[in-house]
């Protein structure tokens, strides 16, 4: 508060943490060192309070047995000590075993749409990157999905998915005659895959355009030196692409992970509180277990272990990545 | 050249099959958008049997879409613009000094950025709730509450990119404005902020997206009086009769501003992402 005072004292606001420069003036009333607390405080504020706050908050809850009898009064709920976990973690009870097996859903599809999601970006990105009549067009087109927002791209295909009146199957059994009936894609087995076709369509757009941008980084004289040389397309593509793009594409890769396997619009857009079990993505997974069975509890036990889990990945992949990825940038 | 023989007609294919993949379901938003409601309720036609504008009027009186566009417009517009306002502040403070607490500071909210959200919201919905019981504030169910969570959740993001953005302007500019009797402050608006206007519509573009498609919070954390577009649009489509023509009428309503956006400006957003985030 004594900050605020002190700035309306000073015509201006206080003066850097520089050596003085130009002398002594009346108006450096600021301690040197006092200004970059000031600036950074209304970020720490809002960081504590949304952030912090509420995850170091959330590990506290996961260790009482908070249900709908005390969230009025939650200061009242029983301590449950880690029983919240075991219950979690024991997969030979119903609820551990529902959550591994939402926790294998989960893997499985952000393997999928992650690789996938890649290969598209670096493919298109390529193919985009050479010069051609058009390929202007061809770039926005690409990068519609990604600015569309996230539940509009979804919504789209939960009406193109729909069995009777749907897009895919009029394309697939009218058009193609790949399928002699028309399934329901959101039912069953199905709806696992329609889920993954649904988030790759928006999530490639990014790691294609983060990595058009790196290719058009890359000097145009490295590949004029290696065709002289007799390099082939593959050969440059291999020894000169690849490891110029490895640093984006580490990147890329993490922030598509953490985004895919923390993914909660696209079952909840498209099934709603009820996914079918093969499209029973953890976070959804921990939401319906919270605020439809109001078991914030183990919600808050389940979501901390979500976040382990991330961590743990995270800093191995880092540190994978690390030792050998040193010096491309 | 015979490699080019071979690649020629493989890029071709490539192109023609990522076009298809992307433009078929944006295909099927905008023709569907101009049928009549029979078209949309049997087998799907790739040309309607009539070409009609109605989905576009019915829309606003099937679902009060009026009222969640200005709630949208409301929050997200506010979100950003505190956001930008916070993070240039805070990014020039981490650029430009060495302060106790500034790696901490960093790193803290950088991995804010992996948290699952589903971690957090329950735990911010009862702390909203304690709050307003507290303080007679309105944090649930009000504007103000999905505004500030939505600014925090473009605080990461917008920070990371601006330092990289404010490091790469030269620190003899404004040391130059400084001696010549500008405040720190000063030759930030002055000096910093002018060259890193790419950077800073970068980060708006994303913090404007982020907000505009978020689901979760505005699922948990609105009431029918502050519902925005993408909860009212997801609860419509959960309803037992779906007229998707005007879903899809509303789906393009609600997404030209952001698409147009972003296309308009995604130079920027690239320059930026490459500049400040992907090279740190």
């Amino acid at each position: 508060m004594s900050v605020t005072s002190k700035r309306q004292n000073g015509a201006q606001t206080g003066p850097g943490v520089r050596r003085p420069r130009s002398g002594g003036k009346e108006r450096r009333l600021l301690r040197p060192g006092t200004l970059p607390y000031v600036l950074i405080l209304p970020a720490l504020v809002f960081e504590l309070l949304i952030h912090i706050v509420p995850m170091i908050f959330g590990v506290v809850i996961s260790l009482f047995q908070l249900n709908q009898f005390y969230i009025r009064n939650w200061i009242n709920a029983p301590f449950a000590g880690l029983d919240n976990f075991k219950i979690g973690l024991n997969t030979q009870g119903p609820i551990g075993s529902d959550l591994a097996h939402s926790f294998l859903i989960t893997c499985a599809y952000t393997l999928l749409v992650v690789t996938c999601s890649w290969l598209f970006g670096v493919t298109a990105a390529l193919l985009v990157n050479a010069e051609f009549r058009g390929r202007g067009w061809f770039r926005t087109l690409f990068l519609i999905p990604y600015a569309l927002p996230i539940y509009v791209a979804i919504l789209a295909w939960q009406f193109m998915l729909q069995q009777k009146n749907g897009a895919v199957n009029t394309l697939l059994v009218q058009n193609l005659h790949v399928l002699d009936h028309s399934p329901f894609w959101l039912l069953g087995g199905n709806a696992f895959w329609s889920m993954v076709v649904t988030s790759l369509w928006r999530t490639w757009p990014f790691a294609f355009l983060i990595l058009l941008a790196a290719l058009q980084n890359i000097p145009a004289e490295l590949y004029d030196a290696a065709s002289v040389d007799g390099a082939s397309k593959l050969r440059q593509f291999r020894s000169i692409t690849l490891p110029l793009i490895r640093p984006v594409s580490v990147v890329v890769i993490l922030v598509m992970f953490l985004w895919t396997f923390n993914d909660f619009n696209t079952p909840y857009v498209l099934f709603g509180q009820a996914p079918p079990p093969t499209a029973d993505l953890l976070s959804l997974h921990i939401y319906v277990n919270s605020f439809v069975d109001l078991n914030f509890g183990l919600g808050a036990a389940m979501s901390t272990l979500l976040l382990v889990f991330l961590l743990l990945v995270s800093i191995v992949y880092i540190r994978l990545l690390h030792v050998g990825g040193e010096g491309n940038a | 050249m015979r490699e080019e023989t071979i690649l020629r007609p493989l890029r071709v294919l490539g192109l023609i099959f990522f076009a298809l993949f992307t433009a078929f379901p944006l295909y099927t938003i905008v023709i569907s958008s101009f049928k009549p409601l029979q078209d949309v309720q049997s087998v799907f036609k790739w040309i309607p049997s009539e070409v009609t504008f109605s989905p576009y009027r019915d829309i606003w009186h099937t679902i009060p879409l009026a009222h969640y566009f200005v709630n949208s417009v409301i929050v997200c517009i506010s979100a950003t613009l505190i956001s930008i306002l916070i993070s240039i502040l805070a990014a020039y403070a981490i650029s430009r000094y060495r302060f106790f607490g500034r790696d901490p500071f960093r790193l803290v909210v950088l991995s804010t950025q992996m948290f699952p959200g589903i971690l957090f919201l329950l735990p911010l919905f009862i702390i909203f709730v304690n709050i307003d019981q507290t303080f007679g504030t309105r944090l649930y169910g009000s504007y103000s509450g999905l505004i500030i969570t939505y600014l925090t959740f473009a605080l990461p993001f917008s920070i990371w990119m601006l330092v990289g953005y404010f490091n790469s302007i030269p620190r003899e500019l404004e040391e130059a404005a400084m001696v010549d009797g500008t405040t720190a402050l000063g030759a930030l608006f002055r000096v910093l902020i002018p060259p890193s206007m790419p950077g800073i519509v970068a980060v708006a573009i994303f913090a404007f997206m982020t907000a505009w498609g978020e689901v979760l919070f505005a699922s948990a954390l609105t009431t029918d009086a502050t519902r925005t577009l993408a909860i009212g649009l997801r609860d419509y489509a959960n309803q037992s009769t779906v007229y998707w023509n005007q879903l899809m009428a509303a789906a393009i309503v609600v997404s030209i501003p952001v698409v147009a956006g972003f296309l308009a400006l995604q130079r920027y957003l690239v320059q930026g992402l490459t500049a400040g985030g992907v090279k740190q």
